[in-house]
């Protein structure tokens, strides 16, 4: 790793003012990030903790919404209980030691494209905020995500809280890599009253999308047969060492169809 | 370079470290507690994992200065008091759960943070906790073995030895 400075802040007013200094960096749990720094692949003038940030860690779930702050590690989402599909999909990132330092304000402003939690911000269209110098704003999942580790960031800024509107009924299906256990292809599927989300994340050249036409289909008849017509192009598809764009649109199908049976 | 003060094994401890310094080259270069091993550095294999404020974590994914004023336990607090085998050590000792040991302080550190918090899991439970805990040696049957027999005798039952 090159040298840098390890700043703490107590707030997140003193955080935002770290990071406005040149090269400055945010640090969530790190679990990302400190790879990163051992392979030389970053070299940031000073790093800004979240970790201990007491404002910025919690969970609260009211008016049908579920709140959870950035630095909020994988490990406390998996154990709350207002949102199951998010705590089943949260319990299966990376293992426990990781899910004890990994936060879901990291993951959702890494944007990794095989990243778990975009899936489910997308398909339940959760709010994002984030906080800079300029204040806060409110930034909805669709307009977020941008591409392959690109979201609606500006330079200095870190996501504060994700907002989800909670599903009537949830489920998260991951096919993973098995060296890395990131998702080859992961399919987050939401049931509401009067639509239902089906986002992809491990697929996609540009990160994390709607497959809209399963969505569409849901929405009449929520079951598994609903989607068995349904076919997805390999258009647009990562291929790589682990898997054709063929092979993953197949597990697309596959895998939202093992989702929306784990719903009922 | 900063100083910084952490509590490791019940005892206030203080040292040198950069900004850059990881967790796991303060235990074992700065205080000399080598039983925290470093395997793979990739944070991938779990030799490296510690205790702070009571979670697992990996220590060579996480810096020095992070755990400053936390509670750390190392494999060196597992022992008992008197030197001697803390429960989980001897289960491993009796199902010969280690063959090179490399992996093993993880592997304890792992079975107390599961155990503190399920103290009677199933095989399943074991095998998916320690999903970030390699063993190259062992091919993890004695290793779940031990966790299940050091559940046992925590919950104070008879384990008839093999």
């Amino acid at each position: 790793m090159y040298a840098f400075d390890l700043v703490k802040p107590k707030s997140l007013a003193e955080a935002i003012e770290a990071l406005q200094a040149d090269e400055a960096q945010p640090l969530g749990g790190g679990q990302t990030l400190i790879p990163t720094l051992k392979q030389r692949l970053a070299m940031p003038g000073s790093l800004v903790s979240l970790a201990g940030i007491a404002e910025l860690v919690g969970i609260s779930a009211s008016g049908g919404v579920l709140s959870v702050k950035g630095a909020t590690t994988h490990g406390a989402v998996a154990a709350q209980t207002d949102f199951p599909g998010l705590a089943g999909l949260a319990g299966k990132i990376g293992d426990p030691a990781v899910r004890h330092r990994g936060t879901m304000g990291g993951s959702i402003a890494n944007n990794d494209p095989a990243a778990c939690y975009p899936s489910a911000a997308l398909a339940c269209g959760a709010t994002i905020v984030v906080a800079g110098k300029d204040g806060t704003r409110e930034i909805a999942a669709d307009d977020y995500f941008q591409g392959l580790f690109t979201t609606a960031l500006e330079e200095g800024e870190i996501v504060t809280e994700i907002r989800y509107p909670i599903p009537q009924a949830s489920n998260y299906q991951k096919f993973e890599q098995p060296a890395s256990r990131f998702p080859l292809v992961g399919v987050f599927v939401a049931k509401f009253a009067d639509k239902v989300g089906v986002a992809v994340t491990g697929a996609g050249e540009n990160g994390v999308f709607h497959w809209e036409e399963a969505e569409a289909a849901l929405a009449s008849n929520f079951s598994p047969e609903a989607v068995e017509g349904l076919t997805v192009s390999a258009d647009g598809l990562m291929g790589d060492i682990h898997a054709t764009p063929e092979y993953r649109a197949h597990l697309i199908k596959v895998m939202t169809k093992r989702a929306v049976a784990a719903c009922a | 370079m900063p100083t910084i003060s952490m509590t490791v094994n019940g005892k206030s401890v203080s040292g040198e470290a950069e900004g850059r310094t990881l967790l796991v080259s303060f235990l074992r270069e700065e205080l000399g507690l080598t039983g925290t091993h470093v395997g793979c550095d990739t944070s991938q294999c779990g030799a490296c994992i510690v205790h702070v404020d009571g979670q697992s974590v990996k220590a060579c994914t996480m810096f020095a200065a992070e755990a400053e004023g936390a509670q750390v336990t190392t494999i060196e607090g597992m022992a008992n008091p008197d030197g001697s085998l803390g429960v989980i050590q001897q289960a491993f000792q009796d199902n010969h759960g280690l063959q090179c040991g490399f992996c093993t302080p993880g592997m304890v550190m792992t079975a107390a943070d599961l155990l503190k918090n399920n103290p009677n899991p199933s095989e399943k439970e074991v095998r998916e906790y320690l999903e970030g805990n390699l063993c190259r040696c062992t091919g993890y049957h004695n290793i779940v073995k031990s966790i299940l027999a050091a559940a046992a005798t925590m919950r104070g039952e008879q384990v008839a030895a093999e």
